[in-house]
């Protein structure tokens, strides 16, 4: 995982979101400047950056969990497939089935390891039968790389597992609602080296059917398991590309030494 | 001399001790203050807390311990055919401090002390001369309660003398001792922080000190009564019918039905309105609201529960009779189980949904995130992740506005009624514990019958009851907050 | 995968499955919004019943009449000793108010309607006479004056001018006839009878279940603020103390972990329970008397003293540790940090609670029923200390023992010191609002 793989990246160049002028503010705070972006299919996209530059509030953007919070107020146009997510029309709940997100800290609901991933089938009506959601369940979790290790206890509670075996279910759980964008926001934060390995590779398997947006801290990490990076710093976007490009050749002196770790 | 005037005697003391305490620092410095080891008010203070604390603590003492002593002496000279039939020991001890008492107002009154013992031979002339004094006595007065009296009141006044003369001898024994400790090298703050301290470790025990209070006093009259009245028939008698003068069944089952019924209909009505309250401010409702709705909740919950009887017994109780229970012909009362269990449940809505917001608050913002980032809605969020994630927490709740419920008091009082029954229609008016106990204690009984003591049975079962309940409930809700912390 | 493209849709029109989500949303919303509509609705019912009921009790009707105090009556030795002129019963003041009563109808040509003057009488109130002497003995200077007096009228005919009592009912009550209420009423069109806010109903003590017009709250609210004094003197400094050890001295260990489960579990012990154990350890084991408000204060304090800890130790633990740190490190011992520092930071926050623990020991009335607080107290308690010991009534008691009596001229009454309770206890928690915006700090 070392490599940088620049030679395997063969991305489509099909937009499946795109941000145009996007501005966030909360309350008086502009926290997001005008911002443009197109995250691509069946690609991962890495939003890196110092603390409080933006990335993490763009996320949130994308599938609209800014809503949830009172003082904040999203202008500009994000559009997916063409369409405004952000169209007064667009029901939120109908979006995030199809933009899942993984957080921070693993947050697996205080239930059993099923019910937590049968919850996303189970309030979007996903399935049919009983017999349909163990196999949503369960291909969800191999999709997770967690199956063989939970398959004999399903009905222990989620919140017993360990701290990335938990990320994975959390990711297990997004993925059960088959999304086609991934949302992860510094998923791996929480986790030690080991598991933060098994993760970033389950992000690089991840990328075959949706397309991942992942916000980092490491830059190693960008560099490891994106294809595309965006460099936010003080609300704005300052860089987007190719991974390897930004990461030998930064156009921005700003890229640059954060990259170089003058900043950060 | 009064308790009143000792008081200050000692305080005079006290701040006498202060200034001697100081000067007597400072001089022996010679007026340079850098020398002493504490600041010169130390050494003030600390002759002035040896001077006042114990004798203080002395006092207080003697005025719990000497009642006891005195009666026990004079109640020897009491004979059991002093005792007239249908009276007990206890009565005729309260005549006798009435007695003692009229003596004192004729005292104050400039009457000779000689003329006292010649008013306890005559009685006929000591009933007449109390009755000027304002004490009324029904019976004719036996020379044997005569003479207790005289030696009672005789019994006080040398223990109020004592009490003066051994609290101002130790006031002032306080007083030297520690004025003579007095040097530039006595460690006086660390001393009086220390005294400090002792006092402050005495007034945490207060709250310890009750409820040894409580539990005696409830253990004690309790055993009084069982051994009065069969255990067996007040834990298991289906019927509660006390009659005054003997023969009364006392069993606790029908009081206990009306307490839980009273309190199942509360619940019923508290529990989801308070619940769905607390839900809906916590999770839906704007500032604007929220900053209206909660102070109004918190009125509720501040108004006194007489309030909320008055409620019961004007208003809500006559609405129910008029408008449900005579048009369905199902009771006839405006008081009854259904009157108190609303009022009660209205009570209740401010602290279960109170409770219920802490708790609420308390489920962590990222398992909310992790809902609604999966397409979830508010209300799906809510139903399916907050609420069972809190669920612990509202259990607890749930059992202390329980234990609340069946605690109260002046609603059950003034709106369930007072007819002991075993009934399942609402309608009816039953009683509970509460209830009885009030009943049973006010009014002027004989203290040692059964059907006075059984309240202090009834007392202890409620206390077990809430105690348990609270206990459990605290265990509950603190095990849920580790839980998130 | 296969069904999650047949679920494929366009994010701008919602499926059916998603209308019916939201549908479930609202739903739910509407029920949330109604419970606490149901809470508020309820609190409002409650204020609205109060104040309807208890209104009335602040006004009261009365008749102003002109007497002449003949001194042959009142003082026939004409020295205004005071001995000499008590033996002068209320008979006697009654004469005079009869016929001061009969002249004014006959100067305002009042049609009586045949009535006796024991009837006419009976329009006013039976404390009007005991009034009307009380006022002479105070003052025997009065004696041979013409004074004018306010005579208060009787609790029925109050009770008709507030709408309580009809000419229909009047049939049926054996204290007033319909004729006198129509005599009441013509007196009114004069202008005789006159209603004016009722001081009275503040100032007087209790009455007698015939005199339901004369009873008032003075008793209750100086048995009430008695109470509230000794709670505070004793609940303060005691619960400020025990609060300081707990949570700045005490070690943790195993007896103040018993402390600490003590004071959460005391605070929720049904107050009737604190009744009981002032019965027992109060009256019966130390002898304090009966219904005095030394008993009624001590037993309060037990109570109030939980939450006075909890709200003390709340606002000592906001101090930050660096106050204490900042102390310490220039030298100070610990309990001059704590005195010096941390407590004068804490006093805001614990004020608040010890008013708002006030508030509560105010409207607390279950454990005094049990220490005799119910009893009929007709004389004023004496100044402290020694009032303390004087039997007294309570607020709240005084409310409960009006719904104890038959005539609905209590219920009124009952209602009238609801509002005076709740005024008090709003001002008392609007001061320690007004405490907390004022001196809160955010740390």
């Amino acid at each position: 995982m070392n490599d940088m793989r620049l030679t395997e990246r063969a991305v489509t160049e099909k937009a499946k979101m795109s941000a145009r002028g996007v501005q966030v503010h909360y309350g008086t705070n502009h926290a997001l400047k005008d911002v443009d972006v197109d995250i691509l299919d069946k690609t991962v996209t890495a939003f890196i950056g110092p603390s409080g530059c933006g990335k993490s509030t763009f996320l949130r953007c994308l599938n609209r969990m800014n809503d949830t919070v009172a003082s904040a107020r999203v202008t500009g146009k994000i559009e997916m497939d063409g369409q405004d997510i952000y169209d007064p029309r667009v029901d939120p709940v109908q979006l995030r089935a199809k933009v899942g997100m993984v957080f921070q800290k693993p947050n697996p609901f205080p239930k059993s390891i099923y019910d937590n991933v049968a919850y996303g089938p189970k309030i979007h009506g996903l399935t049919r039968s009983k017999a349909e959601l163990d196999e949503v369940v369960e291909s969800s979790l191999r999709k997770a790389a967690l199956w063989n290790e939970v398959k004999d206890r399903l009905a222990a509670p989620g919140t017993g597992l360990s701290g990335g075996q938990q990320q994975r279910l959390c990711i297990a759980r997004a993925v059960a609602t088959s999304p086609e964008v991934l949302l992860m926001d510094e998923p791996c934060s929480a986790l030690d080296p080991i598991a933060t390995a098994q993760v970033e590779e389950l992000i690089d398997e991840l990328r075959a059917q949706f397309s991942v947006v992942i916000v980092t801290h490491s830059m190693q990490q960008a560099a490891r398991v994106s294809q595309r990076t965006a460099f936010f710093h003080l609300g704005s976007l300052v860089e987007y590309g190719e991974t390897g490009t930004i990461f030998t050749s930064p156009r921005d002196p700003r890229t640059e030494s954060y990259i170089t770790g003058r900043i950060g | 001399m009064t308790v009143g005037l000792l008081s200050l005697l000692l305080l005079v003391l006290a701040a006498l001790g202060f200034v001697v305490g100081r000067q007597k620092a400072i001089a022996s410095v010679k007026g340079d203050t850098r020398n002493l080891h504490s600041l010169p008010a130390y050494y003030g203070m600390g002759v002035a807390l040896f001077t006042a604390v114990p004798a203080f603590a002395l006092m207080l003492v003697w005025l719990l311990v000497q009642p006891v002593l005195i009666e026990a002496q004079v109640t020897g000279m009491i004979l059991p055919e002093d005792i007239a039939d249908g009276s007990s020991r206890d009565l005729v001890m309260s005549d006798v401090r009435r007695i003692a008492s009229g003596m004192d107002v004729l005292a104050e009154r400039g009457l000779p002390e000689a003329e006292f013992a010649k008013l306890v031979t005559d009685t006929t002339a000591l009933k007449t001369r109390l009755a000027d004094a304002g004490v009324a006595l029904a019976a004719d007065i036996n020379p044997h309660v005569a003479e207790a009296a005289a030696v009672y009141r005789a019994e006080v006044a040398t223990g109020r003398a004592w009490l003066a003369v051994a609290a101002l001898a130790l006031a002032v024994a306080g007083f030297l001792l520690a004025a003579m400790r007095v040097t530039p090298e006595f460690r006086a703050r660390n001393v009086v922080e220390q005294f400090i301290r002792v006092l402050l470790v005495a007034a945490s025990s207060v709250a310890v000190l009750t409820t040894v209070g409580i539990i005696l006093s409830l253990v004690f009259e309790s055993w009084h009564f069982f051994r009065l009245y069969p255990a067996k028939d007040f834990f298991l008698s289906l019927t509660w019918a006390p009659k005054f003068g003997g023969g009364s069944s006392l069993g606790i089952w029908p009081l206990l039905w009306g307490t839980l019924y009273v309190s199942a209909i509360a619940l019923l009505v508290a529990v989801p309105v308070g619940l769905m309250a607390a839900i809906y401010l916590s999770e839906y409702a704007g500032p604007r609201l929220r900053s209206v709705a909660k102070p109004a909740l918190e009125i509720l919950a501040g108004i006194p529960s007489i309030v909320y009887g008055l409620f019961a017994l004007m208003t809500v109780g006559p609405f129910l009779r008029d408008w449900l229970a005579r048009p369905m012909g199902i009771g006839d009362s405006s008081s009854s189980v259904m009157t108190a269990g609303v009022v009660m449940g209205i009570m209740l809505i401010p602290y279960v949904s109170s409770l219920s917001d802490d708790i609420i608050n308390a489920v962590p913002q990222a398992l909310r995130d992790g809902s609604y980032g999966l397409g979830a809605t508010q209300s799906e969020t809510v139903k399916q992740v907050v609420f069972p994630a809190a669920l612990p927490g509202i259990v607890g709740a749930i059992l202390m506005a329980a234990s609340r419920a069946i605690g109260e008091t002046m609603i059950v009082v003034l709106g369930a009624g007072a007819a002991a029954k075993l009934s399942l229609n609402p309608f009816e008016a039953m009683t509970t514990v509460t209830v009885k106990i009030v009943s049973q204690l006010t009014g002027d009984t004989e203290f040692a019958s059964p059907e006075t003591l059984v309240a202090f049975a009834l007392g202890l079962t409620l206390f077990v009851f809430t105690l348990g309940l609270n206990v459990l409930a605290l265990y509950i809700v603190r095990k849920y907050r580790e839980q998130y912390e | 995968m296969s069904d999650a493209t047949g679920h494929v849709t366009s994010l701008l029109a919602p499926d059916a499955r998603t209308k019916a989500r939201n549908a479930a949303e609202r739903r739910f919303r509407m029920i949330g919004l109604s419970a606490v509509g149901l809470g508020l609705l309820a609190l409002l019912v409650l204020l609205s019943s109060v104040l309807g009921n208890g209104l009335s009790a602040f006004q009261q009707t009365s008749v102003a009449l002109t007497i002449p105090l003949d001194e042959k009556k009142l003082d026939k030795s004409g020295k205004r000793d005071p001995a000499a002129m008590a033996k002068v019963t209320t008979v006697g003041y009654g004469k005079l108010i009869q016929e001061a009563l009969q002249d004014m109808l006959d100067q305002a040509g009042v049609d009586t309607g045949g009535l006796k003057p024991k009837e006419l009488m009976g329009l006013l109130s039976k404390e009007a006479a005991a009034d009307l002497r009380e006022r002479v003995l105070a003052d025997p200077a009065l004696v041979g004056t013409t004074q004018t007096f306010e005579a208060m009228a009787n609790g029925r005919v109050d009770g008709y001018f507030k709408g309580r009592v009809t000419l229909e009912s009047a049939k049926r009550d054996a204290n007033i006839s319909p004729e006198q209420l129509e005599l009441a009423q013509r007196m009114a069109d004069a202008g005789l009878i006159v209603t004016s806010f009722n001081w009275k109903f503040l100032t007087n003590p209790d009455a007698s279940e015939l005199r339901p017009e004369s009873a008032g709250l003075g008793v209750a609210i100086l048995g009430s603020a008695y109470m509230m004094v000794i709670v505070l003197v004793l609940s303060l400094p005691i619960g400020v103390a025990a609060s300081i050890y707990l949570e700045e001295l005490a070690p943790k260990n195993r007896w103040t972990d018993l402390i600490e489960i003590n004071i959460a579990n005391l605070a929720a012990v049904p107050s009737i329970v604190f009744g009981i154990l002032a019965l027992a350890l109060f009256i019966n084991f130390l002898g304090l008397p009966q219904s005095a408000p030394v008993v009624g204060g001590l037993v309060l304090t037990l109570m109030t003293l939980p939450t006075i800890i909890i709200a003390t130790r709340a606002s000592l633990k906001s101090v930050p540790q660096g106050v204490r740190d900042a102390a310490l490190g220039v030298g100070a011992s610990k309990m001059q940090a704590i005195f010096h520092h941390v407590l004068p930071l804490a006093m805001p926050g614990i004020l608040t609670g010890t008013i708002l623990g006030l508030a509560r020991a105010l409207g607390e009335s279950a454990p005094l029923l049990l220490i005799g607080m119910v009893a009929f107290v007709k004389d004023y308690p004496a100044a402290p200390p020694e009032g303390f010991f004087d039997p007294a009534s309570a607020l709240p008691v005084q409310v409960y023992s009006w719904t104890q009596r038959a005539d609905p001229a209590f219920a009124e009454r009952a209602s009238g010191a609801i509002i005076v309770l709740m005024l008090f206890l709003l001002t008392m928690n609007a001061v320690a609002i007004i405490l907390r915006r004022r001196f809160e700090r955010r740390w």
